[in-house]
């Protein structure tokens, strides 16, 4: 069960205080008529499914009922931040990528681990 | 040493038993007896109770194996009453008490004289692995049959028939750092925790915190581990931010170290809670736990070796052998053949020979043991046999003798004679397995460490593994790895920890010679030929079923473990899975490693069901809401409906001439008053949502569908709300109750998830609007009057003007109803005449009462759910949610009138009107159903052809989604969407039923009664 951090709150409370709302970052297109049936199909209904970084729109339903978004990692499920709606978040599939693997985290000793799976990890 | 005639196998002294007290218990019937201290294992054992026992599979006679969580066999139904039955409880887990009744959970009619063993020695050569698959296949009809029969012969235990007495507490709790495992590394690191001020919770499985250290031959600071155990103890007592739970086993690692841990309170007193001062006391309670760090100290079990009939009773881990010896004064036998792959076990031959009885050999599978253990067993003059393993056992009930051979591992072949020996008690050790289990539910996978021979865990961040439970066994480095452990658990947290040598007890080194890799011990026969040889016990799994699944073609231990059921049992696989994955590899020519391990999820033990459920039952399974009349309704007599966590009065049955009403009954009379007269209906469930700010209109004309630029202050409008794909998700009205401000009904279920959609809207598309929601749906009541003589009774306690002319159909008004600040809603769900008044919910009762007491003349008549369904159906009102399914658009439900095509924001739900999917002509539309017969009440959800001649399966065209009984029509009557309905008025519909019969009716409009809308408007 999840453990989150409410930014508005600034406090970490249980995941049973949250729903989640799925993607975030979905704008809206500003004008729906000018779309084509596949982009306004696109928008309604086809959503990512990263294995990783992935940014997710929750709201703190039981508790300020303010949308906010995290970005939490799809493997890990380790919630690596919470930021307020409007902000953009500073921890993407980019800027991990981009990071030197010597100062990798728990997280992507983890990932290895799990792509490799047991037989490539002799001791 | 003497043993005590009624315990023939405890010894005199020793272990940490009270001998001053008499424990009775009953196993299958035979009373015995045994003292505090005691698990029903060891006592069974001090009494010689061998059989414990049948086998899952081949009903085969088993005995107790291990002392801890990884027993397979020793799985006993526990309970003296009917109610206190508590199935598939470990007798190596459970502390006995004065009074313990258990049972065998296999055999039949009993462990002695068992019949399906007889089907278990016809059966076996044609009971292959997957022989369920393979047996019982055909045909599929049959397999309900088969699973009856064989549950009933594989005894899963059963739960009981009468409700549990006891009650099962939650608990949420927080802590910086949780020990998982009070052996030395757990004391170790809850002591480093502990003394850098962190908040420390430390949890343990068993009777006794000490874990290894309970039953260790070690000195710590030249004294018995047992003393340090105890001054480790008493100051983790001592200290305030220390939490200590004893009888507590971590089950499952969840997300963001949520750890649940199952405290078993008094199941070590009785077999149902005891009562202190009249209150009965939780029997179990489930610590849901938040932890900034975990530390798992799980430590370590023992891998039995794989070799021919090692299953029969007398067959014992030594590890198992030293801790009955040590800790419970208890010896399993007489004359003790060990085999063994590495030095440690040489423990229970030493245990063995200071209890006073005969250690016949050590079979050592390597050639040159060498470590200091070894060393004190040669000079105690204990045959040793190098190169050598015990290959088979000889018994059936209980061990009579071992045959051992000279067997190289490489090869995998027995290379020199048979010597058999003449031993009741075989203990075999082929290594060490760390319990990785709460770091595989971590979801990191374990590697394969070829120097401990076993696999280590890999943890996700804010979990590490300690000592054992990462494969660190020498007793001084667990203790040093187990305090660093505490010690950087603790700085993680914030707390200053130094990690100090010092401050660990002295241990000295003992010197260990090198263990070799034996899982599967050769026989002389092929492995398929040879006599049984068990890697999984408790689910009958033979090395011969694993060696057959991966001729078969069965390659990653996945599937060989679902094939052959490894691991599937109560225990996971704790014992077996190891050696299971070891001979799938000598199988398929691989590497361990290679082959890989399977994934352990929770929980680590079984826990049960009150547990789980905690208070969360009976009244207290699901919050429970009422409205401000509910109990006026309750004194009514009403039958209630539940609508979300709603109770709502579905219908108010009626003594009539002595008999109480059907519920057909009462539903009819309700509806004939309303049309005929005047109902009144407690709406005070509905969903309502205060909506103020300068762009509170122009929000609803975002999120509704139709328009709302034009609504005056006094006026009050049906609104219909579709998500972005189109589809209608809820209605209800909206009344303008200033220029700024807006009170918005939902339906009684969606409330809170339309509240939640508006703040959406507003919070990520449009902050810039300046709108503002609040839910009043509790602060409000609202009680409907309605039928052509609503406005009679409500004239008489109101200062408004009912008029029809000044108080028009949605219309609202503000004043006093008997005496309380109303608003008044001249608002129609039954096409009749009809006033919702909404006044402050504390005030309701009154209001209600004094309704009645005015409308008893008019023949003012309560109605339930029930009735205001069938009236809003006659009308063809929708219901959102059962006349709706998320796939109907505004437009298939023909209420064209309620789309705003022309205005001017693209509101929700819009631009998909116009989709390809959207345009299609055979969309399934509402429309009404009369059935041919008006007698039929046609099913809801029934589903509708158009041919009703045409082969099976037939083509569907749509389904019912309301249909009842109009005492008006005195006929049934129903809604239902059809493809294309809306051009097929006046068409005949067919609805096939499940039994056979098939109904007819024709589609006609969805308005049955006043079609003309007449009615509300007297």
């Amino acid at each position: 069960m999840f453990y989150i951090y409410c930014p508005y709150c600034e406090e970490h409370r249980e995941e049973e205080e949250f729903h989640p709302k799925g993607q975030a970052h979905l704008a809206r297109p500003e004008d729906p008529d000018a779309c084509s049936d596949e982009e306004w199909g696109d928008y309604l209904f086809f959503r990512n499914n990263p294995r990783g970084i992935h940014h997710e729109m929750w709201v703190h339903a039981l508790g300020c009922r303010k949308f906010f978004n995290i970005t939490r990692h799809t493997v890990t499920y380790e919630i690596l931040e919470t930021y307020k709606m409007g902000e953009q978040p500073t921890i993407t599939a980019e800027t991990e990528a981009s990071r030197p693997a010597a100062t990798a985290s728990s997280t992507d000793d983890r990932v290895s681990t799990e792509t490799k799976g047991a037989q490539g990890v002799q001791a | 040493m003497s043993q005590s005639a009624k315990q023939p196998n405890r010894l005199a002294a020793g272990g940490c038993v009270d001998r001053n007290h008499t424990l009775n218990f009953t196993f299958n019937g035979q009373a015995y007896t045994g003292h505090p201290g005691d698990t029903l294992a060891s006592a069974l054992l001090a009494n010689g109770v061998d059989l414990v026992n049948r086998s899952f599979k081949y009903s085969r006679p088993r005995g107790i194996v291990a002392a801890g969580s990884e027993e397979p066999n020793a799985v006993v139904q526990l309970g003296a009453s009917e109610a206190a039955q508590v199935p598939n409880v470990r007798a190596t887990q459970q502390a006995l008490y004065e009074g313990l009744v258990a049972h065998s959970t296999n055999g039949w009619p009993d462990v002695q004289k068992d019949l399906m063993g007889w089907i278990g020695k016809l059966g076996a050569p044609f009971m292959p692995p997957g022989f369920y698959y393979k047996t019982f296949m055909a045909p599929a009809s049959m397999w309900m049959t088969y699973e009856k029969y064989i549950r009933k012969t594989a005894g899963l235990g059963r739960s009981p028939t009468e409700t549990d007495p006891d009650i099962y507490d939650h608990m949420s709790q927080h802590c910086d750092v949780l020990v998982i495992g009070a052996g030395p590394a757990g004391l170790a690191a809850a002591l480093a925790s502990a003394r850098a001020g962190a908040r420390v919770i430390l949890a343990d499985e068993q009777e006794a915190m000490g874990g290894s250290l309970l039953d260790s031959r070690e000195c710590l600071d030249d004294r018995p581990a047992g003393q340090w155990i105890a001054d480790a103890l008493a100051e983790l007592e001592r200290l305030e931010n220390v939490t200590l739970l004893p009888r507590t086993t971590a089950n499952g690692y969840h997300d963001h170290n949520f750890v649940t841990l199952h405290e078993r309170r008094t199941e070590h007193l009785a077999d149902s809670a005891p009562s202190i001062e009249g209150r009965r006391q939780p029997r179990s309670r489930l610590h849901r736990v938040r932890a900034g760090q975990v530390v798992l100290a799980t430590g370590a079990h023992e891998r039995p070796l794989v070799y021919a009939n090692n299953d029969v009773p007398g067959n014992l881990l030594a590890g198992a052998v030293s801790t009955y010896i040590r800790r419970y004064g208890v010896i399993p036998g007489r004359r003790l053949v060990l085999t063994t792959s590495n030095d440690h076990a040489y423990r229970a031959a030493l245990d063995w020979l200071d209890a006073g009885h005969d250690v016949v050999a050590i079979a050592d599978a390597r050639e040159t043991p060498d470590g200091e253990l070894v060393e004190q067993a040669r000079a105690r003059g204990i045959r040793i046999i190098p190169g050598s393993a015990v290959i088979e056992a000889s018994g059936s009930k209980r061990v009579t003798g071992a045959r051992i051979a000279r067997i190289d591992r490489e090869a995998f072949k027995v290379i020199g004679p048979v010597e058999t020996l003449d031993c009741d008690t075989i203990a075999s050790s082929g290594g060490y397995s760390p319990v990785i289990h709460l770091a595989s539910h971590t979801g990191a996978r374990p590697s394969w460490n070829e120097t401990i021979l076993g696999f280590v865990p890999n943890t996700v961040k804010g979990v590490a593994a300690a000592g054992g439970a990462r494969g660190i066994y020498p007793l001084a480095d667990v203790l040093a790895d187990g305090a660093d452990a505490g010690a950087k658990a603790a700085a993680s947290q914030g707390f200053e920890a130094v990690f100090e040598t010092t401050a660990l007890p002295r241990v000295p080194a003992i010197r260990e010679g090198e263990a070799c890799a034996l899982y599967q011990v050769p026989h002389e026969k092929t492995t398929l030929r040879a006599p049984k040889q068990f890697v999984d016990l408790q689910n009958d799994v033979t090395a011969a079923a694993i060696e057959l699944a991966t001729r078969e073609g069965f390659e990653s231990i996945e599937h060989v473990k679902r094939y052959t059921a490894m691991g599937f049992g109560t225990d996971q696989g704790k014992l077996g899975n190891i050696n299971g994955m070891a001979i799938a590899a000598r199988c398929l020519g691989r590497s361990i490693p290679e082959v890989g391990t399977t994934v352990f999820r929770p929980n680590y033990t079984p826990v049960t069901f009150g547990a789980v459920v905690g208070r969360h039952c009976r009244e207290l399974f699901d919050p429970e809401r009422y409205t401000a009349m509910h109990q006026w309704h309750v004194e009514q007599g009403a039958e209630f409906e539940d609508v979300g966590q709603w109770k709502r009065p579905w219908y108010y049955p009626r003594h009539v001439n002595g008999r109480l009403e059907s519920m057909h009954e009462a539903v009819v009379r309700e509806c004939r008053a309303v049309r005929e007269r005047v109902g009144i209906l407690d709406a005070s469930t509905l969903g309502k949502i205060d909506i103020q700010g300068p762009d509170a209109r122009e929000f609803l004309g975002r999120v509704y569908t139709n328009k709302w630029a034009k609504l005056a202050p006094g006026r009050v409008r049906y609104g219909l709300m579709c998500k972005d794909d189109g589809m209608v998700m809820d209605d209800g009205t909206t009344s303008c109750l200033g220029e700024n401000h807006f009170l918005m009904t939902t339906t009684s279920g969606g409330a809170a998830a339309v509240l939640e959609w508006l703040e959406m809207w507003h919070q990520t598309e449009w902050p810039e609007l300046d709108v503002y929601f609040t839910s009043v749906t509790d602060h409000w009541a609202t009680m409907t009057v309605t039928g052509p003589e609503a406005r009679k009774p409500l004239a008489e306690i109101t200062d408004i003007d009912l008029d029809r002319e000044s108080f028009k159909f949605m219309d609202w008004r503000e004043g006093n109803v008997a005496d309380v600040p109303a608003r008044v809603f001249r608002i129609s769900f039954t096409g009749e005449l009809a006033f919702e008044i909404n006044v402050q919910a504390n005030y309701a009762m009154h209001v209600w009462k004094t309704l009645f007491e005015h409308g008893d003349k008019y023949g003012l008549t309560p109605y339930g759910t029930e009735t205001m369904h069938v009236l809003r159906a006659e009308k063809g009102f929708i219901i959102a949610g059962q006349d709706t399914d998320g796939s109907v658009t505004p437009e298939d439900l023909g209420m064209y009138w309620a789309i705003g095509y022309d205005k001017p924001f693209p509101w929700i739900g819009k631009r998909a009107l116009s989709r390809s999917d959207t345009r299609r002509t055979d969309r399934k539309q509402l429309v009404g159903l009369r059935p041919a017969d008006p007698a039929v009440v046609l099913q809801e959800g029934a589903q509708i052809v158009f041919d009703p001649q045409q082969a099976i399966p037939m083509t569907m065209v749509g389904h019912v989604t309301s249909s009842y009984y109009s005492p008006t029509l005195e006929s049934g009557f129903a809604l239902a969407v059809v493809k294309g309905g809306h051009q097929r008025l006046g068409e005949t519909v067919y609805l096939p039923m499940a039994d056979g019969t098939i109904h007819e009716a024709e589609i006609v409009g969805t308005q049955f009664v006043d079609p003309e809308g007449e009615r509300q408007n007297v």
